[in-house]
């Protein structure tokens, strides 16, 4: 028996132990075959109350999360910012009390302000699931790009995983970067200079000014999405001299001395950050990683429940 | 009627005097009227202040008390509450009001506030320019004639290099300081704490250290140009002190404060998005800490300010990108230094006392920080050695926003006096 437990919430993956992200990683095995059934649906969460709290726009993440939910039986809300009170000028502390006042088991949580999620667990006693936040941590995204990895390459420790793009603003690379680290991966980042956050060196991450000094050197490389809005803001010259310098290419993937893994946590801007015959290509695992996504977050809402991870199997009924 | 209060038995402290002795205080009609040993009572009310230190009313040149427009966080009034709380007899509120007080009216109606509450002296800081808005000059003769003091736009910089040439130039006329709160707001922009580590791991936009430094360069070599003096708000990296050190070394007329916090709080503060943590100038890193220590020790840095900043708890009961700036300041800044400089033999109390009353009267040429008989009797008194836990609920002012709370301070406010007469005494409400 394991007396590891996820706790209360789950904000970020960078104070997690290794066994507790193991431990997700690990529950999420058998709710995969869940999703692949006749009937997709196991009791887990009946009569559990689960609001979706989305307070930035998103595709992927809300409706993977609401899978993950309704295969568990769970009640599902979904409330996004636009058509809400929170346009009528309501704050996030009014908005978690109201909520709380009806009684609520979890909350998954998207804000664009850093610090939104661990800001409500630390006032409401639902669960609270960081859905991502501002450019802090994406955790789910995280352990379904790790859970990925796993499944392709068998494990996560020694490997080199590159993340590449703008790290600076991204959630999704902190948590990979946490949650890779915990697990005994090396990271590398890679990108213009202009969005990469400073320090990163002593987190113990590897910088690569160039994309083909990181594919000579990664197992994986972890592409991420090129907010169009950053060449308005200044911090690159243009999308197609992005393309040209840090596109990740066919032609640059051939140079690989080794068979490369490449994800890309979505939505992509094919011929821009990654082109279309690589995200298609015998290398891509974008669409596992969007399987994975269910099973990843059936394990983390199962776990925060109070679920047994050795009971996971069980509990698929 | 010839009032007479004899503050007996204590520890003077008067740095412009040269006194740091057990000596006694009279005060006559408002005025010292004596210091010195075993003075005679002649029939006046006696205090015992047997164990404590009496010296000059500590002089705050850079609070904002939100009146008018956001009265919700602090009043005149509830201001220089927490003032003569802290021990303050002095501050200088900015002009980041709504409306901006950038004419004599504005002026004035922060002058008839303070004179209604009769606590602390206030004098008001006018703004640089008109709605603080970076374009053209206020009238300073109008302003100065109404009671400000200085200029400033703090909370915004000016960011006209023209303007603040100008500005300098002009002040000259009037002999005041123009007052800058010194950032880059292109490098600035976005960002809720210091770019470093911390920022990064938590994902918030960073403030880098050079939004700050560089325009105190700008400021420095235009009050060079002009000749005009500059004075420049919270100080918060090490690369502004080594240029107001270089400055100095030149004979450029430039001064300098240094808030409590930026000597004692670093960066990680802001861990777990504690908005209390969040001002401007933001908590920078131990290297930044120790330059400000020293600079404020070796006098590049002239005086201590509190940038004493409420902001009633709604407002930073949220988001930390969209919480505001700023912390209370004037009730925990003695506490403060006594606990990081004095305690740890940086600075002896007298040097910290002419770095609180003497020295920022004379920054601001303004009258004050000096027990010389015949001058107004602005006194605190304290006990050095009192510890005592931080409990924001007991603020005098209206709001809470500190970080410091549960921190055990040493030294401790026990009664100050404005003219002579008693406006705070430690356990009477």
């Amino acid at each position: 028996m394991s007396a590891v437990s996820l706790g209360k919430d789950l904000i970020g993956l960078e104070h997690l132990t290794p066994e507790q992200i193991q431990l997700v990683l690990d529950t999420a095995e058998p709710f995969k075959e869940v999703s692949e059934r006749q009937i997709k649906k196991v009791p887990t969460l009946r009569g559990k109350t689960i609001v979706n709290l989305f307070y930035e726009a998103s595709t992927r993440t809300r409706i993977s999360f609401e899978f993950a939910e309704k295969r568990l039986s769970a009640d599902t809300v979904n409330i996004a910012a636009s058509g809400s009170s929170i346009v009528k000028g309501e704050n996030l502390v009014d908005t978690a009390r109201n909520l709380e006042a009806m009684r609520i088991d979890m909350v998954v949580i998207r804000h664009p302000s850093s610090g939104a999620p661990g800001f409500l667990a630390d006032r409401i006693p639902s669960n609270v699931v960081n859905g991502g936040d501002g450019k802090h941590e994406h955790p789910t995204q995280a352990l379904l790009d790790i859970l990925t990895i796993r499944d392709n390459l068998k494990t996560i420790s020694g490997l080199k995983v590159c993340i590449c793009g703008d790290v600076l603003h991204s959630r999704v690379a902190r948590s990979n970067i946490w949650g890779l680290l915990a697990l005994g991966a090396e990271v590398g980042v890679c990108g213009p200079k202009s969005l990469m956050p400073y320090g990163l060196e002593e987190l113990g991450v590897r910088f690569f000014p160039r994309p083909e000094e990181a594919i000579e050197w990664a197992d994986v490389l972890n592409i991420l999405r090129l907010q169009l809005e950053r060449m308005n803001a200044g911090f690159i010259p243009s999308l197609r001299e992005y393309n040209r310098v840090f596109g990740i290419t066919n032609a640059r993937l051939e140079r690989a001395p080794k068979d490369i893994l490449v994800l890309h946590p979505g939505p992509m801007n094919r011929g821009v950050e990654i082109d279309s015959d690589v995200a298609d290509g015998p290398h891509s695992v974008i669409l596992d990683q969007v399987t994975n996504g269910i099973a990843v977050r059936m394990a983390v809402l199962y776990l925060l429940a109070g679920g047994k991870p050795d009971l996971a199997e069980g509990a698929k009924g | 009627m010839n009032k007479k209060v004899l503050l007996k038995g204590g520890h003077v402290i008067d740095p412009a005097n040269n006194i740091d002795g057990d000596q006694d205080v009279l005060i006559s009609n408002g005025v010292v009227q004596a210091v010195g040993p075993g003075l005679d009572a002649d029939g006046a009310e006696v205090i015992d202040v047997t164990g404590k230190v009496v010296a000059p009313g500590l002089i705050d040149i850079h609070v904002h008390f939100r009146e008018p427009g956001f009265e919700e966080s602090e009043t005149v009034a509830t201001g220089a509450m927490a003032a003569v709380a802290g021990g303050f007899t002095t501050v200088c509120p900015m002009p980041n009001t709504d409306p901006v007080t950038d004419n004599q009216a504005a002026v004035g109606f922060i002058v008839k506030q303070a004179r209604d509450a009769g606590l602390a002296r206030v004098l008001p800081i006018a703004a640089i320019s008109l709605g603080q808005k970076g374009e053209k000059l206020t009238e300073f003769g109008e302003v100065i004639g109404a009671g400000a003091v200085a200029v400033s736009d703090d909370g915004k910089p000016v960011v006209s290099s023209h303007l603040m040439r100008t500005a300098l130039e002009y002040a000259q006329t009037f002999d005041i300081p123009v007052v800058n709160h010194c950032e880059d707001p292109t490098l600035a922009e976005g960002g809720s704490m210091h770019e470093g580590l911390v920022s990064s791991r938590l994902g918030l936009k960073g403030i880098p250290s050079a939004a700050e430094s560089i325009m105190v360069a700008r400021d420095v070599l235009l009050a060079e140009l002009t000749g005009g003096h500059i004075h420049l708000c919270h100080m918060s990296t090490k690369e502004s002190i080594d240029i107001i050190r270089q400055a100095k070394a030149r004979g450029v007329n430039v001064t300098a404060e240094v808030t409590p916090h930026h000597l004692v709080l670093q960066d990680a503060k802001c861990e777990g998005y504690d908005t209390n943590s969040k001002m401007n100038p933001p908590l920078r890193t131990d290297v930044d800490v120790q330059a400000c220590v020293d600079a404020l020790v070796d006098g590049t840095i002239d005086v201590v300010a509190t940038d004493h900043a409420p902001h009633h708890y709604e407002l930073k009961e949220r988001e930390f990108e969209n919480a505001p700036f700023g912390i209370v300041g004037l009730e925990t800044a003695l506490g403060l230094c006594i606990s990081q400089l004095v305690d740890t033999k940086l600075l002896t109390l007298s040097d910290l006392i002419s770095k609180m009353s003497h020295l920022p009267a004379k920054v601001f040429g303004i009258p004050g920080g000096d027990l010389a008989v015949g001058n107004p009797a602005d006194v605190v008194v304290f006990d050095a050695n009192e510890k005592w836990e931080v409990d924001p609920d007991s603020f005098r002012s209206k709001s809470k926003n500190t970080p410091f709370a549960g921190w055990e301070l040493k030294g401790r406010v026990h009664r100050t006096m404005v003219a002579g007469r008693t406006v705070f005494e430690l356990g009477v409400s």
